[in-house]
């Protein structure tokens, strides 16, 4: 048989083979173009909203940046700062910590029983869901200015009713001790966005698992334990990662809770100057981050702290996700 | 896939090369030629300038359309736009990118050296310098907190001062004749004027020494001692001046007498600073340190209140302070990316510097005129309750609160450890401000430069 080039079935004289190529290669431009454009705007905010600031953030670390002259590299000066000098460092994060320890357990346990008792009601299933619902669509700053106004220890309702049982209320957001519970009853009272995922789960949770529990003898608290969380188990570890990832970058709140409890919320324009009110113990690390960065004008400092948080972040997630193989259960078998 | 994953890397790096930049993007030479003004003009190319101003209330942006309206009648072809309610905040972020303002006014004196020392804002020493203007006609602590390590980059605009307001009444039905003068007089009188609730709460206080709460800051109890923020190299002196431990241990002993959760109590019930339901206004408290600007709340909000005002009491050991008091104030500048420069320090000059539009601001606005002469003109509207605070921003015992580049992150660090004290959780006085001295030092350091502090 020839080897040289002969003419196809067709008749017609056979493309040379780098033409082919050429072709070949142009056609596979032509689908990875096609594709890159229809990836493109996931692409244009990937990199404008997400890698751009990282990195610059990252770079900014390293450098003194006072957000109105151009920035200097220092090297490791405000890690240096950070880790061996800066003491408001730890009050800040003993604060987040202690959310991530209380809140986020509190919360899945909290939204979970909530979806679990409103796939019990037999009645106004719909009204129950909507009011249990309903918290998650207030703004946080109204929020927080509500919480504030009830939990007010002189004139606020809940001391008032505590009063009226012989019980003195305390301080809420004007003590220490008890302005991080407070800031939690307000984050928990919020927690609806929680509370409807695990509703869905719940209602997923297949029928014949517990029927065929119920056949073999198990009780309600073994059918909770041996059907249902682990049915939910996806939910529940989505609902800690993602309380968790909340916790840290709690701000909002803490800001508008110190500012107005401190009573020196001022229209005079003049930067805030009770974050951390009372005792620095609403100064969560971003709170104090804010601080530095936009009232220090310690922006680089403020991104060390951001690289920081986002270290921690990540850490914290991956140490959530690799220990979840043990009990999270995929449907369909996977682990 | 592979080929994507060199695309992002690629555009990481753009981002990085981006971002190395510095994130501000400006041109330091044009900044420099900036700051050499043109011979004086004979007179000024028309121009339509934008001034922003922190003032938000149409009344008050009624007076200061008022005063600009003069400048353009006295400079035709020149049209200001007033624009209110900017924080620093905008002011900040104008200042990097976009469009900036010709005059830029801020509330946060605490904010120049921030402005002078980055260039944000121009150096306005030439000017005054080719226009034979000294800054000696204004007195020495709004000349201080307009300039930051030799950069005058602001003048002041209506300043703030800090004296005492008593409730006339109550200082009557108590038998007191006139406003306690001394720190023991002060402490005498709130306790007679304190009324108590038959469960033990407070209805009444004389007069309360809790920190950080409405206008009572270390900053402005400070002057009551004579307490000085950094020495001359300006390193912080809140642990070596014993004038600061003195303070804090006379306000813990009142607080005390009152009871600290008592105390605590007492303010989260009365209403917001900065409304109707003002607690000295309401007749809460006996006697109150605030600003100027309260003559004018109250003549508005509580007509019927009987109240005079004084200088802040001093410490028996330094009586001599009696009269001074502390100040602060609103600056102004011209913003390095203005486009009209010229026209700009006219404007500012006029605003800042002419006693005419000084006293109109003063009128209408009730802060204390910022220049010597205009603080002595007929026509500032007369009320003995204002002027007192006029004479106490004259005083030469008045002072004000040192310019960092870290704005006022060494007040806040401050603050945050006078609450401590105050709520009985310190218990080595000394030793804290001595602690709290090397935080700020090193905070200072870090800010100023990144380089290490021993």
């Amino acid at each position: 048989m020839s080897l040289a080039p002969a003419s196809d079935r067709t008749g017609r004289p056979s493309v040379p083979a780098d033409a082919r190529r050429r072709a070949r290669r142009r056609a596979q431009w032509r689908r990875r173009l096609t594709v890159l454009a229809f990836m493109s705007p996931w692409l244009v905010g990937f990199t404008a909203f997400f890698a751009y600031p990282l990195v610059s953030t990252v770079y900014l670390s390293f450098t003194h940046y006072d957000l109105l002259s151009p920035s200097r590299w220092i090297g490791l000066a405000n890690y240096r700062y950070l880790f061996s000098q800066d003491k408001q460092i730890w009050p800040a994060v003993y604060n987040t910590l202690w959310l991530v320890a209380i809140l986020v357990p509190l919360k899945v346990m909290f939204a979970f029983g909530v979806a679990l008792m409103l796939t019990r009601a037999r009645r106004g299933i719909g009204f129950f869901r909507t009011v249990f619902y309903l918290p998650a669509l207030a703004p946080p700053v109204a929020a927080t200015l509500g919480f504030v106004y009830l939990l007010n220890p002189a004139t606020g309702p809940v001391n008032g009713a505590l009063g009226l049982i012989g019980i003195e209320g305390p301080l809420w957001f004007n003590d220490p001790g008890w302005s991080k519970p407070a800031l939690t009853l307000l984050l928990l009272w919020g927690v609806g966005n929680t509370m409807i995922i695990f509703l869905a789960a719940l209602i997923d949770v297949p029928k014949h698992l517990y029927e065929s529990a119920e056949l073999d003898g198990a009780g309600a608290w073994r059918r909770l334990r041996w059907v249902t969380l682990p049915s939910i188990s996806p939910v529940i570890l989505f609902s800690v990662v993602i309380g968790t990832i909340e916790a840290l970058q709690l701000f909002t709140q803490a800001f508008v809770a110190s500012t107005i409890a401190a009573g020196s919320a001022s229209s005079a324009g003049d930067p805030a100057n009770d974050l951390g009110y009372p005792e620095d113990s609403t100064l969560f690390y971003p709170v104090l981050l804010f601080q530095q960065g936009f009232r220090f004008f310690n922006m680089g400092y403020a991104a060390a702290m951001a690289v920081l948080l986002f270290v921690v972040s990540f850490a914290i997630t991956l140490v959530i996700v690799r220990n979840s193989r043990r009990w999270v259960h995929y449907a369909g078998g996977g682990t | 896939m592979r080929r994507i994953a060199m695309a992002m890397a690629a555009a990481l790096l753009l981002a990085f090369g981006v971002g190395a930049c510095g994130g501000t993007g400006d041109d330091d030479t044009a900044d420099k030629a900036a700051g050499a003004p043109a011979p004086k003009p004979g007179r000024l190319e028309p121009a339509d300038l934008t001034l922003w101003v922190g003032f938000s209330a149409p009344r008050e942006l009624r007076v200061f359309k008022g005063a600009v309206k003069e400048f353009e009648q006295l400079n035709p072809g020149i049209n200001v736009k007033v624009v209110g309610g900017i924080s620093d905040d905008k002011l900040i972020a104008a200042s990097r990118g976009g469009k900036a303002p010709d005059v830029a006014q801020s509330f946060s004196a605490d904010n120049a050296g921030a402005f002078c020392g980055s260039g944000a804002w121009i150096d306005l020493e030439p000017y005054l310098e080719r226009d034979g203007i000294s800054d000696d006609i204004f007195p020495p602590a709004p000349r201080s907190y307009t300039q930051f390590k030799g950069t005058r980059c602001a003048l002041p605009m209506l300043a703030d001062t800090y004296g005492l307001y008593y409730n006339q009444d109550m200082l009557e039905k108590a038998g007191l004749d006139g406003p306690p003068k001394t720190v023991s007089e002060l402490t005498e009188y709130a306790k007679k004027l304190t009324v108590k609730n038959p469960d033990g709460s407070l209805e009444v206080v004389g007069f309360n020494p809790s920190m950080n709460w409405y206008s009572n800051t270390p900053a402005n109890f400070g002057p009551m001692f004579g307490g000085k923020w950094v020495d001359e190299s300006g390193k912080s002196t809140l642990g070596s001046d014993p004038a600061w431990a003195k303070l804090l241990t006379w306000q813990k002993d009142l607080i005390d007498w009152y009871g600290y959760d008592k105390l605590v109590k007492f303010q989260a019930g009365l209403g917001d600073e900065y409304s109707t339901s003002n607690a000295f206004e309401k007749g809460k408290l006996a006697l109150h340190v605030d600003g100027e600007w309260r003559t004018a709340f109250i003549a508005d909000e509580a007509p019927d209140l009987d109240y005079g005002t004084a200088p802040v009491p001093v410490d028996e050991d330094n009586s001599d302070l009696y009269g001074g008091g502390y100040t602060t104030g609103n600056i102004a500048g011209i913003p390095k990316r203005a486009g009209h420069k010229e026209q700009a320090w006219a404007l500012l000059k006029f605003l800042t510097t002419d006693d005419r539009a000084m006293v109109m601001l003063s009128n209408g606005l009730r802060n204390v005129p910022t220049t010597a002469s205009s603080a002595k003109s007929p026509d500032l509207k007369p009320d003995p309750k204002f002027d007192t605070f006029v004479k106490i921003f004259e005083n030469e015992h008045t002072t004000t609160t040192p310019i960092t580049a870290a704005g006022s992150a060494y007040q806040e660090l401050f603050n945050g450890f006078v609450n401590k004290w105050q709520a009985g959780r310190v218990s080595d006085l000394e030793g804290g401000l001595a602690d709290i001295d090397k935080q700020i030092d090193a905070q200072l350091a870090n800010v100023e430069g990144g380089q290490d502090v021993p």
